[in-house]
């Protein structure tokens, strides 16, 4: 640090890859789960057969497993490896500590362990993407704080004082995750592994979407730029094609994506200058993710002949593309119109899979295949193993998508079809139009066995260029100069201030997750504000309660929206579009995103308690070609009337009108209404023990759905 | 519509940390220089091993 030293400061140290291959194999591992899990959840909607009538094991528990695994468990290791590779070298600095990096990974994996044993047993909050539970919640932000020290702790300790455009990206992203994963986890725990959100209905919906659209946006967008800001210019071995346009990319990406979230709630019961709001600012979207395509790409300019032989710049180059492809296509989709046709229906799973297998799933191959050779200083196994993953895997992905995109397409232009003459549907039964698209189901499924198997042979010619490496690799020793108040500046008063970079942004992590925290503690102290007084509502009865968190456990969610938009085709199919009312106390929301079964906001009495009971024990006995699976253990397990208590007691101090009364009574009132059900089925001949069985609790959530505003227009 | 209360402050919070920041390191000499540091990444570290220099590292 001395001045007058005529000579810098030069010091010797070590980077830490292994913690990087640990990532790197985790990704491998999880990734491999996430595909498979995906393909078994296609092929349950192509033959219902295949959910084999077990529990944990239908669609509604595996695909909340599925989205998991591939986003934080194959996509988080993912970033978690590349980032730590590529920070250490732009900051010529070791990770801050070895032993917060061991914590980070371990814990992780631990993480999602947790996720994959209680997402299949059914412990659940619904929310997309946010599924896991309240200790696994707490586990999460305590091992994100652990990453951010980790990060922030090597910039801190950098030896190059410019922090290059990927470090930035990598800064966004763990500053907002942060902040979003603690705002949209604020829940009251009822049990070990169940809790109610603080917020309630068109409430719980924003923030949720508010969350879901951020976490693409900050865990599969952001990171992943920074990630192809530094390994495709390496990869290529020519600098990023504009420096400035990253820069600018970066900042007006920030800035736009986190008013987008919106999007997702078009023609519903969202205040209509919010969701127009959401779709201002999803289109202004379109030129950042453009610049940064672009950027990309022309990073290539006079080199590509390099991506004919360089598997690396393959995958690189699909995976920008599809970046392209799906940040054209999202602004798209915004567009209420657009939205119109697109919302609940398969093109929605098709523009996330083009992201997700095409941009985050092709971008993390590509980096893989740079990271293993150098990290075992040794030659890839074979590039032809690899082009052969390449060819095989976009195949898969086209043959998803072109049947996803046919599939959506088909299937909306079906359920809008209305005859002008008469005014009617005409596909009255939503069956009709799940027949049409089960053959693309199949060709989805088979897409993403492609996927697969590339991914397969990917994952051998890893290891055997791992099994290439030299035993025993000599520690490479690094050095660079000690970053002093002079190097590398210009010399005015402002730059000669000590490097201030660091501990601000330190301090803007900390403030960011105290904002969370208290935020966390003040809806709870507010609570009454977000249920509208005198509308006329009333709260769920205990029975009915229990047979929604029933819903909430089945993950109905996953193929059963309870929102009827303001479309005349929603209207007339489903009834009256949904009112804010009818989700006043849903701690979670239920508006679900896709349909792949009917909407059900206003099921309530459309048919009678006998029918639903013949449809959950076999629903292709009332409705001829269902795709639904059966869920016969409702019909063997016992309602648990005994936590009913806790439950009202929870929702109570949320706010929700219960007097003590109803409160104490809870288990009573519910055994008493579940009697009187269990009679209404069974007539003369009553089946002892039949009142206590889950179904009962669930007929009478179901029965209970779209009352809320008949309520509410009664007293008006 | 009360969910506005919080997640207003919560968005104007995010961005506003970022414009701050994007002016702090704007005013402290971060984006001066839009050139070098995009070749300067493409280096790599200097290493030291006298055995290892030479060879594909990094």
């Amino acid at each position: 640090m001395s001045n007058s030293a005529p000579s810098k400061t030069v010091e010797t140290f070590m980077y830490d890859d292994d913690i990087v291959k640990k990532f790197t194999i985790a990704t491998l591992v999880w990734g491999g789960i996430a595909f498979l899990v995906g393909i078994i959840a296609a092929l349950q909607l192509a033959s219902w057969q295949l959910n084999f009538g077990t529990s944990w094991f239908t669609f509604g528990r595996l695909r909340p497993l599925h989205t998991n695994a591939a986003i934080f468990a194959f996509g988080g290791n993912a970033i978690f490896a590349g980032i730590y590779y590529s920070t250490q070298r732009l900051c010529k600095a070791r990770l801050f500590n070895d032993t917060l990096s061991k914590i980070h990974f371990w814990g992780w994996q631990l993480i999602i362990v947790a996720a994959a044993v209680t997402l299949p047993l059914g412990l659940t909050q619904s929310k997309e993407y946010a599924e896991l539970e309240w200790p696994i919640d707490i586990a999460i932000t305590v091992i994100w704080v652990v990453f951010a020290v980790n990060f922030f702790g090597t910039l801190y300790r950098r030896r190059e004082r410019h922090m290059y455009v990927a470090i930035w990206f990598y800064i966004a992203t763990i500053i907002t995750v942060a902040v979003l994963h603690i705002v949209n986890s604020i829940e009251i725990p009822v049990a070990w592994f169940q809790s109610y959100p603080v917020y309630a209905g068109v409430q719980d919906a924003l923030v949720q979407w508010w969350y879901g659209h951020n976490a693409v946006a900050f865990f599969l967008t952001t990171p992943f730029l920074g990630l192809m800001y530094y390994f495709l210019p390496k990869a290529v071995n020519r600098p990023v094609y504009s420096y400035r346009l990253s820069i600018v990319h970066f900042w007006s990406l920030v800035f736009i994506y986190i008013w987008a979230g919106p999007h997702h709630l078009l023609y519903t019961a969202l205040p209509d200058w919010a969701q127009t709001l959401g779709m201002v600012f999803s289109i202004m979207l379109w030129a950042p993710s453009w610049g940064g395509m672009i950027n990309g790409l022309l990073t290539l300019r006079g080199s590509w002949d390099k991506v004919r032989t360089d598997p690396v710049l393959k995958f690189m180059v699909v995976a920008l593309t599809f970046y392209g492809m799906a940040t054209f296509e999202g602004p798209l989709l915004s567009i209420k119109s657009v939205s119109a046709v697109g919302h609940y229906t398969d093109w929605i799973i098709a523009h996330v899979h083009g992201g997700t297998l095409g941009w985050n799933g092709f971008l993390t191959f590509g980096m893989i295949y740079y990271l293993i050779p150098k990290l075992y200083r040794t030659e890839l196994h074979s590039v032809r193993l690899a082009n052969v993953h390449f060819w095989i895997g976009t195949v898969g992905m086209l043959m998803y998508l072109l049947a996803m995109y046919t599939s959506g397409f088909t299937q909306s232009m079906m359920l809008r079809a209305i005859d002008p003459i008469s005014g009617k549907l005409v596909y009255p039964d939503f069956v009709e139009t799940v027949v049409r698209i089960i053959p693309l189901y199949w060709v989805r499924a088979i897409g993403g066995v492609l996927y697969l198997i590339g991914f397969l042979v990917m994952c051998w010619n890893i290891f055997k260029t791992c099994r290439l490496a030299p035993k025993h690799l000599e520690a490479e020793v690094y050095r660079a100069s000690k970053m002093t108040e002079e190097s590398n500046e210009p010399k005015t008063a402002w730059h000669r201030r000590l490097e201030g970079l660091m501990p601000t942004f330190s301090v803007l992590v900390l403030v960011s997750i105290l904002i969370g925290s208290v935020i966390e503690i003040l809806p709870t102290l507010v609570a009454h504000t977000y249920t509208p007084a005198n509308s006329g509502v009333v709260p769920y009865t205990a029975l009915e309660l229990a047979g929604r968190d029933l819903y909430v456990r089945e993950g109905c969610y996953n193929c059963h929206s309870q929102m009827i938009r303001t479309l005349p085709e929603d209207v007339l199919r489903y009834g009256k579009a949904s009112l804010p009312e009818d989700s006043m106390y849903d701690r979670p929301f239920q508006w679900g995103s896709k349909r792949t079964g009917p909407d059900l906001a206003r099921i309530g009495g459309k048919y009678p308690d006998l029918w639903h009971y013949r449809h959950m024990l076999d629903p292709r006995s009332v409705v001829q070609n269902s795709i639904m699976p059966a869920y016969d253990w409702l019909f063997d397990k016992k309602t648990n009337f005994a936590i009913l208590e806790r439950k009202l007691e929870v929702m109570q101090s949320l706010g929700v009108p219960y007097t003590d009364e109803d409160v104490r009574n809870a288990a009573h009132a519910a055994r008493a209404e579940a009697e009187i059900i269990a009679a209404g089925l069974t007539g003369d001949s009553p089946i002892k023990g039949l009142a206590d069985r889950e179904i009962i609790a669930l007929i009478a959530y179901i029965q209970r759905l779209g009352k809320n505003s008949e309520k509410s227009e009664g007293k008006k | 519509m009360n969910i506005i209360v919080l997640l207003l402050p919560i968005a104007l919070t995010l961005a506003g940390g970022f414009a701050f920041a994007f002016v702090y390191s704007s005013a402290r000499g971060q984006f001066d220089d839009l050139e070098t540091p995009a070749h300067r990444m493409l280096l790599d570290s200097d290493i030291a091993n006298e055995s290892l220099k030479g060879q594909p590292h990094e």
